[in-house]
């Protein structure tokens, strides 16, 4: 089921089975058959974990969702709980337990917490009564969940918002933990590289929980050389622009959650030859995306306008694949196709899901994936105050917004209120398309004027309502608003001296990683292909200017473990983004990990993969009042 | 992209897939609706399709997946015939925000009297957490509990066993206590010593103490937050001098309040809190609006006036941006006078509306009822010598476009694109819209005679517009540029 974790330059699937053992054996605590009362936000991650014949094979006979009452009838042994640590489950728990029929033989109760157990919450089923009908109480360590040969997860949603606008570094605690844990299994890493406050408070904590450690030697030959922690802050800008990579389309439109995504089902509908108006599926339809789809695979990573000639010459190849079928004469040759036949077929399927797709997502940006965008930006500009807004149509929004960041990140007009945001604002956009913007352009520009923020500010609150002046001083906290301080603007020199700008980003053949952008190169890719090659010290200047401290540490390594280098052996770096990723990030990151000379391949792992839409809705207060 | 070899070209002719053309260069998309024709004429034998690949329930979970699984072993229940089992698709979903990680999501309690005393009893009778581990004989442990160190004790809390805080009396050992749980980092722990620390120490030395620990602070300011002991933290707020963000914490209790009498009050009180002066302003405004909603809602829920059996409200106006209450006064309370509080002048004026967002606002209000004659007045000037003249904050364009997505008719839209500068401007927006009218009288004023040719093939032949282009293609006067 997950071969496609042990693919990758890291076999991650031994973290995989040794969280996959651990479950086993929590299951075998309790003897007999069971019942699993699951808190329903954790079937998500626990999915990327194991399936549910893992858990029968270890006699989860049921499983329910948690929620008050009783918990349903079910003739078995044991009830277990998987929760979270939060108090208001531990009152559902209570309240489960108690109205357990006494009529009926008793069951066992069992609560395993994920990720940790707390004092406070076993505490509270004490203050309900309930402490002593547990049978076994428990914790699921899952910090990192792999979530791609490439890729791990901690899956927490909050963990920006924590970190830099409540102060509360639990996160970084579990990112601690986490990270300590996978040197258990694959070695200690004997560099640490670092940007940003939270990074520097992480280093600290492993160095500690290291020496704490310091009698039982890591006898594993190390498989990462370097770690790199890098604090979500030190580039605020990558994640408010629009990904335009096929995986980040997806996630900017629909939104991918543990790995899964849903989609209209219009479009989706197999029409079958002489089966004409068949009832159109109303529900979602809903598939998984990772690696183990070796189109998917090929394509997520790429800019949107190059998916078109991908898929078309897939469709080539699979085609005349299924043309054989006619050349096959012989009965070993019809065995042969027949035996190819089911990969093939999953081929096919596969096309016909991401064709269908990519048609989805062409609606909502046709005009950005016609128009070369990049030498066209002067005319777009006249262009888009010429088009009325009465008539527009989705492309026509998504290609004026792309327009706009795109004269932010190139510094055009960010000391000036913004004509389009003004007129978006009129029209009553969703307020996180505004929020995005004006941080954007807050963020390229420095700090606004306090003339240009003030007046953003009323705009804001006088559209959308006054009692969002909590979100705008969230955004204030954690520096994606704020007001100019100094005169000098420094992002331009950020800019040209990373070049995260480049003019001629190639998007069919990319050469460079700003073509995920289409012409923006993600700050924090830059700075993470910058030390591997040639180094910080080439950049000592711009460092400073970006917030927190920069760090390097090693971690000493048993003799005899000391990985002698093969001449042209590729060194491995894990890159942990503090706050979260996202995926046009990550997809920079794979495309240096496959540059020919690059000499680095890339494992990356954060707190939660993220979008600019996600991610400020974790700033807001009580969003949910106000998506429209 | 590439072009295809010629052997391709011959293939793809020679095979039934025709619908493989890769003339189109330009045009990558033409592409992916190829490849998705192709998709479908290769579905040959539909029936054992899926017979060696994974299989996938509708709903794209794959079958045997954790989610998928809850929902059908449930379902099987359900399906048995258990009438007094509740359905379990009705569940009231749980929080799904947050992390499961932090701080706050230890705390996300329902705030009854029983949570209040649960804190209070923490340190009560017995500071001891009850891990099963003490269902044992208490005895077995006892005696040697009161000699743990800091350090031991912070171990066995993270351990998840027994651990006793009582035996830290003085001021010193308590300290000691907390810095050892602060620097293993473990929140869980911190806060299990600070709730301690709470109940057996002063507001004021806790205080103090806090203040001279960072990290520890932290954890009891965002303690104190989940639990909702707003009273504390406020006084805490205020020892710290953080005072804008005692104000907004204050601030954002209103949002909690449903009664808008009540949450009306709950404002008017917060007006006195120490906010930036941004803030101030903004919150001031906060209240007034709603003051004055409640008395317009007051007034128009019985709906009396002509124009409410018209157009009736659908929805009340309690709470709504102050934007939205400028188009609802615009639409049912226009040209009161200024001195009543629903009138446009007057919100206008307390609010401090800008002059765009004002027109803008008025104009959708009345091009919505078709008061052609609002909207004219709204541009109308009268310069020094008493001619009026049109002038608009927004740009006519702006103008046009509303007017448009409210239905007006043909001379009012062309009225407005006149006044539009920009000739390319006008242009593309009369062409949008077909103001003939417009467009020819462009092109005749730009003296661009190819353009007019070509635009006469759009029109209708035989039409008063056709008649006109014909009339000005014949016009010797006109001195064409090409």
């Amino acid at each position: 089921m997950a071969a496609h974790l042990s693919y990758g330059r890291v076999n991650l699937n031994i973290l995989r089975e040794a969280a996959r053992k651990e479950l086993r054996e929590f299951l075998d605590k309790c003897a007999g058959s069971k019942a699993i009362v699951w808190d329903e936000y954790l079937t998500g991650p626990f999915g990327l974990i194991a399936q549910y014949s893992l858990l029968k094979e270890h006699e989860v006979e049921k499983m329910f969702t948690l929620k008050g009452g009783r918990v349903p009838p079910a003739d078995v042994k044991n009830i277990i709980f998987f929760v979270r640590p939060r108090l208001e489950l531990m009152d559902i728990i209570a309240e489960n337990v108690m109205s357990e029929d006494k009529l009926q033989p008793p069951r066992e109760f069992h609560i395993l917490f994920v990720p940790r157990r707390s004092l406070l919450c076993e505490q509270r089923l004490k203050e309900q009564g309930v402490l002593n009908s547990f049978t076994n109480i428990d914790e699921y360590i899952l910090d990192l969940i792999p979530y791609d040969g490439d890729l791990l997860s901690m899956e927490s949603e909050s963990a920006f918002r924590e970190c830099y606008l409540e102060n509360d570094q639990t996160s970084l605690y579990h990112t601690a933990k986490g990270l300590m844990t996978l040197q258990a299994l694959y070695g200690t890493i004997p560099q640490i590289f670092g940007k940003g406050e939270c990074a520097r408070h992480v280093a600290n904590m492993m160095l500690r929980m290291k020496r704490e450690f310091a009698g039982s030697q890591n006898q594993i030959l190390p498989v990462f050389d370097t770690l790199l922690l890098l604090d979500r802050n030190v580039d605020l800008l990558t994640p408010l622009a629009t990904q335009l990579t096929y995986e980040g389309l997806i996630d900017e439109i629909y939104g991918i959650t543990n790995g899964y995504v849903k989609l209209p089902p219009e479009k989706f509908a197999q029409k079958k030859p002489g089966e004409g108006g068949k009832d159109l599926p109303t529900e979602p339809k809903k598939l998984q995306l990772n690696s183990a789809e070796e189109l998917y695979a090929e394509i997520r990573d790429k800019n949107f306008n190059a998916v078109g000639a991908a898929l078309s010459k897939k469709a080539k190849i699979i085609s005349a694949a299924f043309e054989e079928r006619h050349n096959a004469k012989t009965v070993g040759e019809i065995k042969q196709f027949v035996s190819q036949l089911p990969h093939m077929q999953a081929a096919r399927n596969s096309l016909a899901n991401h064709t269908s797709i990519a048609e989805l997502i062409k609606d909502i940006t046709s005009e950005f994936s016609s128009f070369s965008l990049l030498s066209l930006s002067h005319f777009l500009n006249y262009f888009c105050q010429v088009l009325p807004f009465s008539s527009r149509v989705t492309s026509e929004v998504f290609f004026d917004n792309l327009t706009v960041e795109q004269e932010f990140m190139t510094g055009v007009d960010t000391d000036k209120v913004n004509t389009y945001i003004e007129d978006c604002i009129s029209r009553k956009d969703p307020l996180i398309k505004i929020l995005r913007l004006v941080c954007m352009q807050s963020v390229c520009n420095n700090g606004l004027k306090q003339k240009v923020l003030d007046h953003y500010k009323r705009e804001i609150l006088q559209t959308y309502g006054y009692e969002h002046i909590l979100t705008l001083n969230n955004l204030e906290k954690v520096g994606l608003l704020k007001p100019q301080t100094t005169t000098r603007n420094n992002y331009p020199t950020i800019r040209k001296t990373l070049k995260l700008w480049m003019e001629d980003a190639n998007e069919q053949n990319p050469n460079d990683i700003s073509y995920v952008y289409s012409g923006y190169a993600p700050l924090s890719v830059r700075l993470t292909q910058l030390l591997a090659r040639p180094g910080w010290r080439s950049i000592e200047e711009v460092l400073k200017m970006l917030p927190g401290p920069h760090f390097e540490e090693r971690q000493q390594l048993p003799t005899g473990l000391h990985k002698k280098r093969q001449q042209g052996e590729n060194r491995t770096t894990l890159v942990f983004f503090l706050g979260g990723v996202t995926y046009a990030e990550i997809a920079a990151l794979r495309f240096l990990s496959q540059m020919e000379d690059g000499g680095t391949e890339y494992v990356i792992a954060t707190t939660k993969l993220i979008n600019g839409t996600s991610w400020i809705k974790s700033l807001m207060d009580r969003p949910e009042a106000q998506i429209s | 992209m590439t072009r295809p070899k010629p052997e391709d070209d011959e293939y793809w002719n020679s095979s039934k897939f025709s619908a493989f053309t890769f003339d189109d260069e330009d045009d990558e998309f033409t592409k992916m609706k190829e490849s998705k024709r192709a998709v479908n004429s290769m579905l040959v034998d539909d029936d054992d399709d899926d017979d060696d690949v994974e299989k996938v329930s509708w709903s794209g979970e794959p079958i045997g997946s954790i989610s998928w699984s809850v929902k059908e072993t449930a379902s099987s229940i359900r399906s048995s015939g258990e009438q007094s089992f509740p359905k379990i698709d009705i569940t009231p979903s749980l929080p799904k925000q947050g992390s499961g990680y932090s701080l706050s999501s230890l705390f996300k309690g329902k705030q009854s009297k029983q949570f209040q005393s649960f804190s209070e009893s923490f340190t009560d009778t017995s500071v001891r957490a009850y891990a099963p581990e003490l269902r044992k004989p208490k005895s077995e442990c006892k005696d040697y509990m009161s000699d743990w160190s800091p350090e031991e004790t912070v171990r066995r809390m993270r351990k998840g066993k027994v651990f006793s805080l009582e035996r830290f009396r003085s001021l010193q050992e308590k300290l000691l206590l907390l810095d050892e749980a602060v620097s293993e980092n473990d929140g869980n722990v911190i806060t299990a010593v600070l709730i301690y620390l709470k109940k057996s120490l002063s507001k004021e030395i806790l205080f103090r103490e806090l203040m001279l620990r960072e990290i520890a602070l932290r954890h009891y300011v965002h303690y104190l937050k989940e639990m909702g002991e707003q009273k504390l933290l406020v006084e805490l707020m205020k020892a710290l001098g953080r005072t804008d963000d005692m104000a907004l914490m204050q601030y954002k209790e209103h949002l909690n309040i449903k009664d808008e009498g009540q949450r009306r009050d709950f404002l008017k009180n917060c007006l006195s809190l120490p906010f930036s002066q941004d803030d101030a302003i903004h919150v001031q405004d906060h209240y007034t609006l709603l003051e004055r909603q409640i008395i317009i809602e007051a007034n128009d829920k019985r709906g009396d006036a002509e124009i409410f059996k018209k157009f009736p409200r659908k929805a009340s106006i309690l709470n709504m941006p102050i934007i939205t209450t400028l188009y609802y006064s615009c639409f049912y309370h226009y040209g009161e006078s200024d001195g009543t509080f629903s009138s446009p002048a007057n919100i206008r004026k307390t609010f401090r509306i800008s002059e765009k967002q004002y027109i803008l606002t008025a104009l959708g209000a009345r091009a919505k009822l078709k008061s052609w004659f609002d909207v004219d007045s709204l541009f109308n000037t009268k310069n020094w010598l008493g001619y009026t003249k049109k002038r608009s904050p927004i740009g006519f364009h702006r103008v046009v476009d509303i007017l448009q997505k409210n239905n007006a008719p043909v001379q009012v839209l062309q009225e407005y694109m006149n006044l539009i500068d920009d000739p390319e401007l006008k242009l593309s927006l009369a062409q949008k819209y077909k103001c003939h009218d417009i467009v020819i009288d462009t092109y005749r004023d730009l003296k661009d005679r190819q353009q007019l040719i070509v635009y006469r093939g759009k029109v209708e032949r035989g039409s008063k517009e056709d008649k006109k282009i014909e009339e000005l293609l014949c016009n010797m006067q006109i001195r064409w540029k090409n």
